[in-house]
């Protein structure tokens, strides 16, 4: 099991190994918008937008884990959907190894796809009840015309992922909860791709199977060096497995920082919020935990609030932040080395400093506004 | 004696396939203003227990083979419907996991709340309608005035939790059943309405059971705590006891495969293998003896009973204290765990 499943050298062109180089991103997503159109009347003509993702900027290196967490309504999956071209997006770049794969038409498209893959929420609505599991994992196999023998390659993915390849043959109904994310994962994992998108992958299970799904995902990734961006309502399974998280709030990114950054030194006010909502296991702990307790609830992304779309939540705004759009800021020390897309940011003007609790009045002048 | 005592009680569903033994003998008890925590995956029959106390259950296919209720020293299961109804809402009342299905879509949510108080008190409907207000003003819905003329589709998903506790609550119940009240919500709308729990509990002294699958939930709100699986009730003790030195391996279990948000995420987490049995085909012996990490020969052969293994807490293994303490740090050491 050293050797990768499906050498990614045999079958079809190998467009990406030429075109890399050092220091650039597996995948880079700039400025991306995704804005439904609400159409009205019976013209059906389009009233307003509902702006699911409003100006993302993320970038993902090969081999390491991306958490994206964030309140339902977020936007964080139509942002995975956008990823893969499952939904056109409005506006932005994707850049998938160094080119703008929402440029490229149907047939490069279905080329690329063989590098993006994705695991979806409910591995009871994911999979077709009328396919048996060797042919369920087998499709991408089929659809991307992988020579050799499907029937003796699927076994093997099925005894990757923890199942039994003598069932081949049965039905997605005969299988568990857990086992069905596993032949979500088979599949995913199928043509032996760099980049899966794991679309909340473990908030339909319960507690106890979680931590399978979780340690399958990791023991993969460190076999066959993938990349994951990991999506999750749940900051500590994010945190047990991302090297990287980014918060994202109304369709943008509140913060985005190193595992560590973020959960040690959360800047923004919205992730210290987050942060701090989550009951720990420990009683000890919880009762003596201080508590911010957000009020009202997240706006509507057709109407989203002008300036910072946290002020109405916010503990810390000001005026100034009903009027101003904070873009991501640079957040750590040594603010001028290293790279951009992998430093401490967060879109705020009046960040929570070390050692700051978020009461405590902000200074008076905006942080590194212009 | 306790308010709400259940002893041994059994819940069976009759089905085409067999017997399914949702509750198996589970007893425990309940002081005023105290808060009992239910832990347990799916189907391990923490809301069942619920809503036999709630005499909820469809009857058939329910059959309680065994067991009392007893609150205030009356057993609910022997209780006629009639009687029931001046209970039900009245002193012991329910909040259900999803606000959306349990709250009626083509009624007032004023409406809802004022028929529970019309009902089992004998009040003017004006006098109705003002505490309709006060009690929505209580759960801290803005503009209550306004809002009691709404319908639940008007609400959102955080307002429409706190209108069924607001409806929970008009009666003044001396317990408040919480069946995973949280599990719908948005972590930052959750700890608003957790915090709106523990308020209410303090003002009213409202005793609480909170059933849920959320370990940090229960660390945060209970005193004491019951871990439920297949059916039965295999720990219970104060929830320090549970949480910092639990004696059965399915709890400790439980503990070592959630990520922790306090903790570093190097740590590996400890899976538990397999999955929850059918209840209908039990294995022999320990339900969790085909999952345990600590399994011995014996496991398979004896059912262990819920015994006291320490004073105030109790657990269903047939393992000695020593023997799992030995266990639990050998496989902590194993995964670089500490204490």
């Amino acid at each position: 099991m050293t050797e990768a499943p499906n050498g990614r050298t045999d079958g079809g062109p190998d467009l990406e190994k030429g075109k890399r180089s050092p220091g650039e991103y597996l995948l880079d997503i700039r400025d991306l918008k995704m804005h439904f159109p609400i159409k009205a009347g019976i013209l059906k003509r389009t009233v307003g937008h509902v702006k699911a993702v409003d100006g993302v900027d993320l970038q993902v290196r090969e081999g390491e884990t991306l958490g994206l967490v964030g309140e339902s309504g977020c936007g964080k999956s139509t942002l995975a959907r956008c990823i893969l071209r499952l939904l056109e997006p409005t506006e932005g770049e994707v850049l998938f190894d160094g080119e703008d794969i929402l440029k490229y038409d149907r047939k490069e498209m279905l080329r690329v796809r063989r590098n993006i893959q994705i695991v979806f929420q409910d591995p009871y609505a994911s999979l077709n009840p009328r396919m048996t599991v060797g042919n369920i994992v087998a499709e991408p196999l089929r659809t991307h015309k992988i020579e050799g023998d499907k029937k003796r390659r699927v076994q093997e993915l099925l005894e990757i992922v923890g199942l039994n390849p003598e069932h081949y043959n049965r039905y997605p109904h005969e299988f568990s909860g857990g086992q069905r994310q596993r032949i979500g994962v088979a599949r995913a994992v199928a043509l032996n791709p760099r980049l899966i998108i794991c679309d909340e992958p473990v908030s339909a299970l319960d507690v106890s199977i979680q931590a399978q799904v979780v340690n399958l995902l990791q023991d993969l990734q460190r076999e066959f060096n993938l990349t994951y961006v990991f999506i999750a309502h749940d900051l500590s399974v994010v945190k047990h497995i991302s090297d990287r998280v980014a918060v994202m709030y109304l369709g943008k990114i509140a913060e985005i920082a190193d595992r560590k950054a973020l959960y040690d030194e959360p800047r923004h006010p919205y992730t210290n919020a987050l942060l701090s909502a989550i009951p720990v296991p420990d009683p000890e702990l919880e009762r003596e935990r201080h508590r911010i307790v957000l009020t009202g609830d997240v706006p509507s992304p057709a109407n989203p609030p002008p300036g910072c779309n946290f002020h109405t939540r916010c503990p810390r705004a000001q005026e100034y932040c009903k009027e101003h759009v904070p873009h991501l800021m640079r957040q750590d020390e040594n603010g001028a080395s290293g790279e951009a897309g992998t430093s401490h940011r967060a879109s705020c003007f009046f960040p929570v400093m070390e050692g700051q609790r978020i009461e405590e009045p902000a200074e008076s002048t905006p942080y590194r506004a212009e | 004696m306790a308010m709400l005592e259940v002893n041994n009680l059994k819940t069976h569903f009759k089905t085409q396939d067999g017997v399914v033994q949702s509750v198996d003998g589970v007893s425990f008890s309940l002081e005023p203003g105290e808060t009992l925590g239910i832990v347990g995956e799916s189907g391990s029959g923490k809301s069942v227990t619920a809503l036999s106390i709630m005499q909820l259950n469809p009857k058939p296919p329910v059959d309680y083979p065994e067991g009392e209720i007893l609150f205030e020293g009356n057993d609910l299961l022997k209780t006629p419907e009639s009687r029931m109804q001046k209970i039900r809402g009245n002193d012991i009342a329910m909040i259900f996991q999803d606000p959306m299905t349990s709250l009626n879509p083509v009624f007032t949510v004023g409406n809802q709340i004022r028929e529970a108080i019309r009902i089992h008190q004998n009040v003017s409907k004006d006098e109705a309608q003002k505490r309709t207000i006060q009690v929505l003003r209580d759960v801290g819905i803005a503009n209550p005035e306004q809002r009691v003329k709404e319908y639940p589709h008007q609400y959102s998903g955080g307002m429409r939790q706190r209108a069924m506790i607001a409806m929970g609550l008009a009666c003044n119940p001396k317990i408040l059943i919480a069946d995973e009240p949280t599990t719908a919500l948005d972590v930052t709308i959750q700890a608003q309405i957790l915090e709106l729990m523990v308020e209410l509990q303090e003002k009213y002294g409202t005793a609480i059971v909170m059933i849920t699958h959320d370990l940090g939930v229960v660390a945060q709100l209970a005193d004491k705590v019951m871990v439920m699986y297949a059916g039965r009730a295999v720990e219970q003790g104060t929830t320090e006891d549970v949480f910092y030195d639990p004696l059965m391996p399915y709890s400790w279990s439980l503990l070592r495969s959630i990520p922790r948000l306090d903790r570093a995420g190097e740590v590996r987490l400890l899976p538990i293998k397999g999955t929850p049995p059918s209840l209908i085909f039990l294995p022999d012996g320990c339900n969790f003896s085909p999952r345990c990490p600590f399994v011995k020969d014996e496991c398979h052969e004896i059912d262990p009973s819920l015994d006291e293994k320490k004073p105030g807490h109790s657990a269903a293994c047939i393992l000695s204290v020593e023997e799992i303490e030995k266990q639990k740090h050998k496989v902590d050491q194993e995964l670089g765990v500490e204490g």
